[in-house]
């Protein structure tokens, strides 16, 4: 972007020149040559000429347009666009979403009920809600980029998939234990990693989320490998299964059994595990360990000079982080039954941090959103098929043009003395690791 | 010197690779006392503060750390931030360092980190909201309320430390160093940066420090005239060795240190000095 904001004709058209200048060379290999093997296996090519010719002309009519619309939007960075008016309305609607959202997530399995499709896409949004949560912890707070969040996700699956199958222990037990469990891998992860900081401890926990994956795969014994776990037991409701037999909840209760009663029960025991996340994690931000993190996050050395113990600060971040990934892990097995490594691969981690990133890190309802973004947007365009990816990319990247600093970019103190005021994101730092 | 010594450093030394930044250094600091530690840039002055405060390992010499009650703590052998955990040792940066993301009283509350753990049963009793915890947290805010007033903050205390003044930043990380409620203070080159008003603000704050809540403090300055002003005692260094030592007018009159602050040409020398006086 320029410096200075140029006007007139002539600037346009010259960096419309120049943009197709650019698209020129980068598509005249890419599209302008087309190469084929030959029927006898040689190389055959010919050039397109109108294919290049037309993208080009697109670049440059597209160049046009984007900076006509910028003289019209005015140089970046004046804030004058939005009235005060409209500034407080925001305010407003802001202060009210929160509360409004809850209501609404506690009213979805009334309003959609006969909708199956929509209640398994809430659960599936709650779920990514929670994991965002739970990184929110160790990436959003303590300023620690954890690109391996997976693992945790699949030790708390893989922990109540194989509790419940081989012991037969109930949910309610095998839940907690996996959260325990994921939260020893966290310290486990912890440990090596605590030295590093920035792109090395990213390269280390993605290597880390591989690890996972792979110990899963390969240790046939105990995981069933690429076959993975089936047949792992359904929730219930304190020992009340909700299924069409006699001594089912439906039956008890004395009304019709409906498959959707397991679906609400789902979305529900989601709905608590979301919550209770964010309750553990609000509450968190506000005792001395989460003001730790988030000192941890803006300076390390200035923590060290003030006493603070940044290696079990660190570890107590990873520990949290993971044991929320992990529950949801263990509701993630549950739900399907069946478990195999392939869905635990690197692209869910990208996936929950991209909510992270995008939510505002560190922002509990920034998270929420995002994850409603990414999750629900993602099905929105469902109906574009082979252009669904393209177009949500897209959509991706004009959010973050548009919030740099994610969805809700400010951060609240936790503790005033006369009014609590919200600090910009342009202070709040990222994190070196 | 006389009266009760607080810190003291024996045969300090300091290498990297080759180069010897502080050679057999010894001096001491006495309790309730301003000592400055002086000399021209790359004297080796924020080396030992390193040394002291625990961000350096020293390759050679003692450093000891008697608290109140006797108790000796020998610094060399604590690292990291055990220094200001145990050992009571606080500290300021010479660029500035807060948490500018967080709010001037927050800064504080993060200060007050290993009292306000212990009080939440290391975060399991707090999460449940015992009211022990409850009345600790009450406390510590009123501690951080009594710096803020004390630098003069106390209306901006809900703002992010990042939008303050530098002056104020200065001001609020002294804060944020006192409410560790440290034995020893040391400050690197607090005055950096600040007018003559803000200066001398500084030098009161300082001295009020030292005389109502009586801790000893250690500083580096470049500013004379706060120098000269508060200090009780001034070590100089240059090229890493301690070349003068005494009260600010025995080390303002030492050609020793005329010299090294001005290579020889002693009547430009004197001319600086004196304007600090």
């Amino acid at each position: 972007m320029p410096a200075k904001p140029t006007t007139g004709i002539l600037s346009i058209l010259k960096t419309a020149v120049v943009n197709a200048l650019i698209a020129l060379v980068l598509f005249s290999l890419m599209v302008g040559i087309r190469t084929e093997a030959g029927s006898d296996g040689q190389l055959t090519y010919w050039m397109r000429f109108g294919e290049l010719a037309s993208l080009v002309a697109v670049v440059f009519g597209g160049s046009i347009v984007i900076e006509l619309l910028r003289q019209w939007i005015g140089p970046s960075g004046t804030e004058k666009l939005v009235p005060p008016a409209v500034q407080s309305g925001m305010a407003f609607v802001g202060r009210f979403l929160a509360p409004a959202l809850l209501i609404f997530a506690l009213l979805v399995p009334v309003i959609f009920y006969n909708q199956r499709y929509i209640l398994d896409l809430a659960i599936l949004v709650l779920t990514y809600v929670m994991l965002g949560w739970g990184l929110n912890v160790v990436v959003g707070l303590a300023g620690l980029l954890d690109l391996g969040y997976v693992a945790f996700y699949a030790v708390g699956a893989y922990s109540y998939a194989l509790l419940a199958t081989n012991f037969d222990w109930s949910f309610w037990i095998c839940l907690p234990l996996a959260g325990i469990l994921a939260a020893l891998w966290g310290v486990m992860l912890g440990f090596p990693v605590l030295r590093l900081r920035g792109d090395y401890l990213a390269i280390v926990t993605l290597a880390f989320g591989e690890i996972i994956r792979l110990v899963i795969i390969n240790w046939q014994e105990l995981t069933g490998g690429p076959n993975g776990v089936p047949g792992i037991p359904r929730p219930t409701l304190f020992g009340i299964p909700l299924d069409n037999s006699d001594d089912g909840l439906a039956a008890r209760l004395g009304i019709e059994y409906s498959p959707t009663h397991r679906i609400v029960f789902l979305f529900y025991l989601i709905l608590a595990l979301a919550l209770l996340t964010n309750w553990v994690t609000i509450r968190l931000r506000r005792l001395p360990i989460g003001r730790a993190w988030e000192a941890l996050r803006e300076d390390e050395v200035a923590c060290r000079a003030l006493g603070i113990n940044t290696t079990t600060t660190k570890l107590t971040a990873f520990a949290t982080g993971a044991m929320f990934g992990g529950l949801a892990g263990a509701f993630f097995a549950t739900r399907q039954g069946f478990i195999s490594p392939e869905s635990f691969t690197f692209q869910e981690s990208a996936l929950v941090l991209a909510i992270v990133v995008l939510g505002g890190m560190g922002s509990q309802l920034g998270v929420a959103l995002a994850a409603l973004t990414m999750i629900g947007g993602f099905e929105l365009f469902r109906g574009l098929e082979t252009y669904r990816m393209l177009v949500f990319g897209m959509a991706m990247v004009l959010i973050m043009i548009w919030r740099p600093r994610g969805l809700i970019g400010h951060r609240a103190p936790t503790v005033y003395l006369t009014k609590a005021k919200a600090i910009s994101s342009d202070l709040v730092k990222e994190g070196h690791g | 010197m006389s009266g009760e010594k607080i810190l003291g450093v024996d045969q300090l030394t300091m290498r990297f690779g080759g180069i010897v930044a502080v050679h057999d250094l010894s001096f001491a600091a006495e309790r309730r006392k301003i000592t400055a530690l002086i000399g021209p840039n790359g004297a080796g002055k924020t080396t030992v503060f390193n040394c002291i405060t625990g961000f350096y390992r020293p390759t050679g010499g003692a450093i000891r750390l008697t608290h109140d009650d006797g108790k000796q703590i020998a610094l060399e052998r604590l690292n990291d931030f055990r220094i200001a955990k145990q050992a009571k040792v606080a500290r300021t940066f010479q660029n500035i360092r807060l948490f500018p993301g967080m709010t001037a009283l927050e800064n504080l509350m993060v200060a007050q980190h290993n009292a306000l753990m212990r009080a939440s049963g290391f975060t399991f009793l707090g999460l449940i909201g015992v009211p022990t915890y409850r009345s600790a947290e009450v406390h510590a805010i009123e501690l951080a309320t009594e710096w803020l007033r004390r630098v003069n903050l106390l209306d901006r205390a809900d703002d992010a430390a990042g939008n303050l003044a530098y002056g104020d930043q200065r001001r609020l990380e002294i804060a944020r160093a006192m409410c560790t409620e440290p034995a020893l203070l040391c400050l690197d080159e607090p005055a950096a940066g600040l007018n003559a008003r803000e200066s001398a603000a500084l030098s009161e704050l300082l001295l009020s420090i030292r005389d109502e809540k009586g801790t000893s403090i250690l500083l580096i300055e470049h500013d004379m005239s706060v120098v000269m002003e508060i200090s009780d005692h001034i070590v100089v260094m240059d090229h890493g060795v301690k070349i003068a030592e005494g009260s600010p007018r025995e080390v303002r009159d030492d050609p020793k240190v005329i010299a090294a602050y001005l290579g020889t040409d002693e009547e430009e020398a004197m001319a600086v000095m004196e304007s600090g006086s």
